[in-house]
């Protein structure tokens, strides 16, 4: 079970949601997936794109613009 | 059956070419498959050398329109066409040639992107593409 980090902060449409994805199939069942970005649309999408995928988010957070969103795979 | 869109990318200008780039990668990216049928002016951007040598679709002003917009589109951080397309494809979409366009406009197969290309086709592959799709656009 690893921790995988994805770092978007300063990436625009449609990098965070891209790298995000990128990440998610190369994780491996069990691992644990953090986005940390910037982009505002990006913070509603992503959640969109997991409930599309069926993946379940673990945790979502904002302080000072910028966001973290944790997946469960 | 996944869901999955399919774009026809006729225009060459570079902003119709992110368009239709972003739309597929953001479709990529929420699950669905993805196809480009590339015709006509979008398919000349997939000659070797010019993806990026599109002109603005308004405004363009004989190239300082688009010299413009690439500017503010580095300080805003956009990806090029070229990674873009690079994600499109390491996310699984597949991308078709029109064969026609190459005999109008004398492309050959070695003038292309023979690294992006999956399929040469006709209309015939971009009807069976889109009947089996939930999104299809013209762009």
């Amino acid at each position: 079970m690893a921790d995988i980090k994805v770092d978007v902060r300063g990436e625009t449409c449609p990098v965070p949601l891209v790298e995000t994805r990128k990440a998610l199939r190369k994780a491996s069942p069990g691992d644990t997936v953090e986005i940390i970005g910037t982009h505002p649309a990006s913070k509603k999408e992503i959640p969109m794109a997991l409930k599309a995928l069926g993946l379940k988010l673990v945790d979502i957070q904002e302080e000072e613009d910028v966001w973290t969103i944790k997946v469960g795979t | 059956m996944t869901e999955k869109a399919t774009i026809v990318v006729h225009s060459g200008d570079m902003d119709k070419l992110y368009s239709a780039l972003i739309i597929a990668t953001g479709a990529l990216s929420m699950g669905m498959e993805a196809s480009l049928y590339f015709t006509f002016w979008g398919l000349e951007r997939l000659v070797t050398g010019k993806l990026e040598k599109g002109a603005l679709s308004s405004m363009n002003l004989l190239g300082l329109g688009k010299w413009m917009v690439r500017r503010r589109m580095k300080a805003a951080n956009v990806a090029s066409l070229e990674r873009l397309l690079q994600d499109f494809k390491e996310l699984g979409g597949k991308i078709i040639a029109c064969e026609m366009t190459m005999q109008i406009m004398g492309i050959r197969q070695e003038d292309l992107r023979q690294d992006l290309i999956d399929e040469y086709g006709a209309v015939g592959t971009y009807v069976q593409e889109a009947r089996e799709s939930s999104i299809t656009l013209f762009i």
